[in-house]
C-alpha cells in the first residue's frame, strides 16, 4: 500500500469509529457540525465540478432550493417518500439547468454574463418560493411533516443523529468519487480546452454544447440531492437558507476557498468555513449580533487575497515545489487569467 | 381593473427607473473600464445612507450637506475598496475578485448589523405630495428622478468633454494598448473607482430620502443593479437607463397585478431571456 492510500484508510477507520467515541454532551453537537461539513462538502464538489472549468455560476440556490422543497413539499402534501421524491427532485433541477444551460451554451453567454444569468435564476427561485407562499410557506419556511416512528425509514426521518452522520459520510463518498470519475475522464480534457478557448475547442471537434450541459446537469442533479439530504437533516427548508445569492456565495466561498482543482479542495474549504463561522457563533452568540459574519467576511477577503490558489491548492503548491508530488499541468492552467 | 391603477403603475416604474438607474450609474463605470463586478456596490450606497441619516438626525445637519458628506465618503469608499481589495486581485481569476468583494459584502452587512441593528431607520421628512389627475406622486421620488437624470448629464460629460474621461474610456476600450502609449493604466483605475464611490454616495443621499435603510439593504436592490448593467450594455449609460426603464415598468405592473413578488421573478426572467435574444446589450448593434 503506497502512504497516500494508507492515509486515506487510516482517515477512513477515524471517520468511521468517530460516533463510537464516548463524548458525553458533547456528542450531539459534534455530530451536528460533521454532518453539516459532509453534507456542504458535497454540495461544493458539485458546484466545483462546474467551477473548475470556469463555469462560475452564483445560482446554485437554485439546484439547491429546488432540492429540498420538491422533496419536502411532495413528502408533506402527497406523503411521497423521499426517496421517490428525491429522484424528482433530482429531475427538476436536471430540468431548470438544462432549459437554462441549453440556450446559455449555445449562445455562448460567457464570463460575467453567464454569472449573472445564474445569479438571476437563484433569484427566481427564491422569489417563486416566497410568491407562492399559499403552499410553500413563503419566507417563513416549511417545516418537514414528522413522520410516526415506525415509518421512519420510509419517511427517512431519524431521530438518531448517527444515522444522517453515516448517510452524510456515504453522500459524501460519492460525490468524491464522481469528482475523481470527472478528473480521469476524456470529458476533462474536452472542458478545460473548452474553458481555454471555446472557439478553438469547437474546432478540433469538441461538441462544445454538449460537454458544458452535460457537467452542468450532474453538478444540478448533485446538488439537488444534497439539498435533499439537508431538508431530511435539518427538517425544515426555508429560502433565505436555501436559495438566493447568500447560500450561493457560501457554497463557492468554500469551494475557491479549499481550491477547486484539487478532490479534497472543497471538503477543506468547506470544513474550515463551517468551523469558522460555528466558532465564531459560539463564542459571540447572541451577545454581539453581527460580530461572528463581519469576521468571517473579513477572515473570506484576506483569505482570497493572500491564499488565491485555495488552502488545499496552496498546500499542493508547497508539496510540489518540494519535489514530493509529480508536476501537474492543473496549476498553469489555474495562474492564467480568462485565457 | 380601473386605469387610474395602470397610470399609477407606470409612473411608479417611471419612478423607480430613476434609483436604479442612479444605482446602475456607477457600478456601471466600474464595470465598463475594471471588468470587475462589485458584488458589494449596494452595500456602500448602504453605508452612505447610514451616514446621512446620522449626519441629519444626529448631528442635526442640513440634508444637502449631508448629501454632499455622502458623496465625499463614497468616493473614499471607492478608493479604499480600490486599494485594499481589488488590485491586489487585478490579475487573479475573475471568480476571486468576484469572491473577494461578496467577502466584502457579508462584511459590510454584517457589520452594519453589529454597530446599527436591524432596525429600519428613516428620515421622516416631510416632503409634499403632488396630486396630478388623481394619482399621488411623492416629492422625494420626483426630486431623485430629476437628479438621476442630471448624474447621468453630468457622468456622459465628464466622461466625454475631460482628459480623465477620455482615459477612462481608453481604458475600458483596451487596457493593453493603454499601457502601450505609456499611460498608467493604475491612476486611470483609482479615479474610476473614486467617481464610481462618489456615485454610490449621490445615490445613497437620494435613496434615504425615499426608503429606510437597514443593514440589508443592498439584498434588495443589489442583483436587479447587476443586471442593469448587463442588460444596458458595459459602459453604456443610455443603455442603462433604458435597461432600468424596461425592468422597473415590468416590476411595477407585475406588482400591481400580480404580486411584488411576481414583478420581480417576470423582470428577472426578462433578463435571463433577454440576455440569450442581445448579449451585447439591449441598444447593441449585433457583431
Amino acid at each position: 500500500m503506497t502512504r497516500p492510500r494508507a492515509l486515506a484508510a487510516l482517515l477512513m477507520v477515524l471517520i468511521a469509529a468517530l460516533p463510537l467515541v464516548p463524548m458525553g454532551g458533547m456528542r450531539q453537537y459534534a455530530l451536528h457540525v460533521l454532518v453539516q461539513i459532509f453534507i456542504w462538502s458535497f454540495i461544493a464538489g458539485a458546484w466545483s465540478l462546474m467551477g473548475r472549468f470556469r463555469l462560475v455560476s452564483l445560482g446554485h440556490g437554485a439546484f439547491l432550493g429546488i432540492g429540498a422543497y420538491t422533496s419536502t413539499l411532495l413528502w408533506n402534501v402527497f406523503g411521497l417518500t423521499p426517496w421517490a421524491g428525491g429522484l424528482a427532485a433530482v429531475a427538476g433541477a436536471v430540468a431548470v439547468a438544462a432549459v437554462v444551460g441549453y440556450p446559455c451554451y449555445r449562445l455562448r453567454v460567457v464570463g460575467h454574463y453567464f454569472v449573472l444569468v445564474t445569479l438571476a435564476v437563484g433569484e427566481v427561485v427564491r422569489l417563486l418560493i416566497i410568491a407562492e407562499r399559499g403552499w410553500t410557506g413563503g419566507s417563513l419556511g416549511l417545516t418537514l411533516r414528522p413522520a410516526p416512528a415506525q415509518a421512519s425509514l420510509l419517511a427517512a426521518q431519524f431521530a438518531d443523529k448517527r444515522i444522517f452522520y453515516y448517510a452524510s459520510v456515504l453522500v459524501w463518498l460519492g460525490g468524491l468519487a464522481i469528482w475523481r470519475r470527472v478528473d480521469r475522464s476524456m470529458a476533462r480534457s474536452a472542458m478545460e480546452a473548452i474553458g481555454e478557448d471555446e472557439t478553438a475547442a469547437a474546432s478540433v471537434g469538441i461538441d462544445v454544447t454538449r460537454f458544458k450541459l452535460g457537467i452542468t446537469a450532474l453538478s444540478a442533479a448533485l446538488t439537488a440531492g444534497g439539498g435533499v439530504l439537508y431538508a431530511q437533516y435539518i427538517t425544515y427548508v426555508s429560502p433565505e437558507t436555501l436559495s438566493g445569492i447568500g447560500v450561493s456565495l457560501r457554497i463557492v466561498f468554500a469551494a475557491v476557498l479549499g481550491g477547486m482543482y484539487s478532490l479534497l479542495g472543497p471538503t477543506v474549504g468547506t470544513a474550515l468555513t463551517i468551523a469558522l463561522s460555528e466558532y465564531l457563533r459560539v463564542t459571540f452568540g447572541i451577545r454581539l449580533i453581527g460580530m461572528a459574519e463581519t469576521i468571517y467576511g473579513l477572515a473570506l477577503i484576506l483569505l482570497i487575497i493572500f491564499l488565491p490558489v485555495g488552502l488545499y491548492g496552496g498546500l499542493e503548491q508547497v508539496m510540489r515545489r518540494a519535489g514530493a508530488v509529480r508536476p501537474g499541468r492543473r496549476m498553469t492552467f489555474l495562474q492564467t487569467r480568462k485565457g | 381593473m380601473d386605469p387610474i391603477f395602470l397610470a399609477e403603475a407606470a409612473l411608479n416604474g417611471v419612478l423607480l427607473a430613476g434609483v436604479l438607474a442612479l444605482l446602475a450609474l456607477g457600478l456601471n463605470l466600474i464595470f465598463g473600464v475594471l471588468d470587475i463586478i462589485w458584488i458589494a456596490y449596494v452595500d456602500l450606497v448602504t453605508v452612505g445612507m447610514y451616514a446621512v441619516y446620522f449626519l441629519v438626525t444626529d448631528y442635526g445637519w442640513p440634508l444637502w450637506a449631508a448629501g454632499l458628506a455622502a458623496v465625499g465618503l463614497g468616493g473614499l469608499l471607492g478608493i479604499a475598496v480600490h486599494l485594499l481589495i481589488i488590485s491586489p486581485l487585478l490579475t487573479s481569476p475573475p471568480v476571486n475578485q468576484l469572491l473577494a468583494t461578496g467577502g466584502l459584502l457579508f462584511f459590510l452587512q454584517s457589520f452594519m448589523t453589529l454597530l446599527w441593528t436591524t432596525d429600519h431607520r428613516s428620515l421622516r421628512l416631510s416632503l409634499p405630495i403632488i396630486q396630478a389627475g388623481g394619482m399621488f406622486v411623492p416629492f422625494t421620488r420626483l426630486l431623485s428622478f430629476g437628479v438621476a437624470v442630471l448624474a447621468v448629464l453630468g457622468l456622459y460629460l465628464f466622461l466625454t468633454r475631460t482628459y480623465m474621461g477620455t482615459a477612462i474610456r481608453a481604458v475600458s476600450q483596451d487596457r493593453e494598448a493603454m499601457r502601450l502609449m505609456g499611460a498608467d493604466p493604475q491612476r486611470v483605475y483609482l479615479i474610476t473607482s473614486a467617481v464610481g464611490g462618489a456615485m454610490a454616495g449621490v445615490a445613497a443621499a437620494l435613496l434615504i430620502i425615499q426608503y429606510p435603510v437597514h443593514p440589508y439593504f443592498g439584498a434588495a436592490f443589489g442583483p436587479l443593479t447587476f443586471m442593469i448593467c448587463v442588460l444596458g450594455g458595459l459602459g453604456n449609460m443610455v443603455g442603462a437607463f433604458v435597461a432600468s426603464f424596461i425592468l422597473s415598468e415590468i416590476i411595477s405592473f407585475g406588482g400591481v397585478l400580480l404580486s411584488t413578488e411576481m414583478g420581480y421573478v417576470l423582470a428577472f426572467v426578462l433578463f435571463i431571456a433577454l440576455m440569450f435574444a442581445r448579449p451585447g446589450g439591449i441598444l447593441a448593434r449585433r457583431a
